[in-house]
């Protein structure tokens, strides 16, 4: 029989994130168990994790309650003022629209703020030293210090991939990293304060649902509101007597007239840019333009052709989240004696570990 | 007695890591380059290593395919609002499984008796195929090639 040494080394064994390896035999098991953490309590960027791990924000989410409260609040006026009177008037759809659209709207909304935009885990110990050993083989002899990017050719285009220090690799094509959340985002396309996160690769799709469907609601909202206050004012009121009548209207109008612009204009703008399949980043730094160099550059991930574009961009199969934040940390050897384990309670942030206990669990986990 | 995994771990000590990176020239979809580390060269043939990280490229390249099937499923979960995806798994974590079960396949059959363990890309972030090189220990347990 086949006595293989080497069989008995599983491949999940070696700090697989889904299944929990059992503790090794002769280490203090009831401890470990207990007090197994997931791999959002280690996690080095700058985010907040809620739910054990499930819900992720950035650090800076401060105007998303503002966003939120806004849309809310706009909407509820809607439907407590505005509607008893247009329902009578008009039709019964209204209400009925106007939920649809709002539920749309918060839908995509909190998918955008709370998913994973598409962050890449930083390169492991023993990645970051190969690759460094492969720049500094590169320089051979010279006396500069070794150049610190990449060159790629996609679709005939020449790419240069730039070093991040932070992660400690090559960034791949469309990546950046954001000095907010202090990661790289794959397909980084810009960091909204409004939605509290950043827009990449994995919630890109729901971003542009959010901007789309809060212009619809906005404008929704503007022609009601208009409608109601033109015939309150039929009649010989007046359009102050239909104000004074209904106060709530003349608000709605208010945040809706400023809003309306805006959010149009950037939706605009996105489906301009879903149409080339092109980044904000990309647009605004001019990388395909031509601005940068004399020769002719194109965009080599476009497929130019606007339908195609547009179904990459948002009917490509969603790729799953590379961070695996409710991954369980591979138990160590030898458990740290008498280091102070909090079990964090639910919709509490980020235990208060020091930057090195942090930096040093995370470089653990990963090399196993 | 069999050893444990952990006494195996500290037994297998790791002579090296091999890394094979990304192919970037078809675009930002996940393909890994084909080129046969040096490294490797006294433990496995080159064929059988371009076959494998052949078959990953396809694997991967079925996961972000765009068709049909991928357009229904957007639609279907843009109509939804996307909660859908609370109840159906995605077509790309179809296909990592299928990814994870081939690798821990090729694992068995023929880089363990060789002496190498593959790890799942997605456990580097997608960007890497990270190879490890345990030391051969010729103490005659070892059936190898």
């Amino acid at each position: 029989m086949k006595n293989c040494e080497y069989r008995q080394i599983e491949p999940q064994g070696l700090g697989t994130p889904n299944a929990a390896p059992p503790p090794p035999a002769g280490a203090n098991d009831a401890d470990t168990r207990a007090k197994r953490r997931r791999k959002w309590e280690v996690f080095p960027g700058k985010n907040r994790f809620y739910c054990d791990g499930r819900i992720m924000v950035a650090r800076q989410s401060g105007v998303l309650p503002l966003t939120l409260g806004l849309i809310v609040l706009t909407s509820c006026l809607f439907f407590v003022f505005d509607c008893p009177f247009l329902v009578e008037h008009v039709t019964s759809c209204i209400p009925a629209i106007g939920g649809a659209l709002f539920a749309f709207v918060i839908i995509s909304l909190l998918q955008t703020s709370f998913r994973d935009p598409g962050i890449l885990p930083r390169a492991t110990a023993d990645e970051a030293a190969y690759t460094e050993k492969q720049i500094d083989d590169s320089a051979s002899s010279s006396y500069r210090p070794p150049p610190r990017t990449l060159e790629v050719i996609i679709n005939q285009q020449v790419v240069k991939l730039k070093y991040c220090f932070t992660c400690k690799m090559f960034r791949p094509p469309r990546t950046s990293h954001c000095s907010l959340c202090d990661n790289c985002v794959e397909r980084f396309d810009h960091h909204c304060p409004w939605v509290g996160n950043c827009v990449g690769k994995r919630n890109y799709r729901f971003f542009y649902a959010f901007i789309v469907s809060l212009s619809f609601l906005t404008a929704f909202i503007f022609g009601c509101v208009t409608t109601h206050l033109t015939l309150r004012s039929q009649g010989g009121k007046g359009l102050i007597t239909a104000v004074q009548e209904s106060p709530a209207s003349a608000l709605e109008l208010i945040v809706c007239f400023f809003s309306v612009w805006s959010i149009l204009g950037l939706s605009g703008f996105h489906t301009y840019l879903v149409a080339s399949n092109l980044t904000t980043n990309e647009d605004i730094k001019g990388s395909w333009s031509g601005n940068s160099g004399v020769q002719n550059t194109v965009n080599p991930y476009s497929y130019n052709n606007i339908f195609a574009n547009c179904c990459a961009v948002l009917c490509a199969p969603l790729p799953p989240s590379l961070i695996d934040r409710r991954g369980f940390l591979p138990t160590q050897e030898s458990p740290p004696a008498a280091q102070p384990q909090v079990e964090l309670p639910v919709f509490v942030g980020k235990s208060d570990l020091t930057v090195e206990d942090t930096c040093q669990d995370f470089a653990l986990s990963c090399t196993g | 007695v069999r050893p444990s995994l952990q006494d195996l771990r500290q037994q297998a000590s790791i002579a090296a890591k091999v890394f094979v990176q990304r192919d970037y020239t078809t675009g930002t979809i996940c393909q890994f380059q084909t080129k046969f580390p040096s490294e490797l060269e006294t433990r496995i043939d080159k064929q059988q290593f371009e076959e494998t990280i052949r078959t990953l490229n396809n694997l991967y390249a079925e996961a972000e395919k765009l068709g049909g099937r991928s357009y229904l499923e957007g639609c279907l979960a843009c109509v939804t609002a996307y909660t859908i995806f609370l109840c159906m798994e995605t077509h790309y974590e179809k296909v990592l499984k299928k990814i994870a079960k081939y690798i821990q396949e090729q694992n068995d059959k023929i880089y363990a008796p060789r002496g190498l363990l593959l790890t799942d890309p997605i456990e580097r972030g997608l960007r890497v195929v990270e190879i490890t090189i345990f030391e051969d220990q010729s103490n005659g347990r070892i059936e190898g090639r």
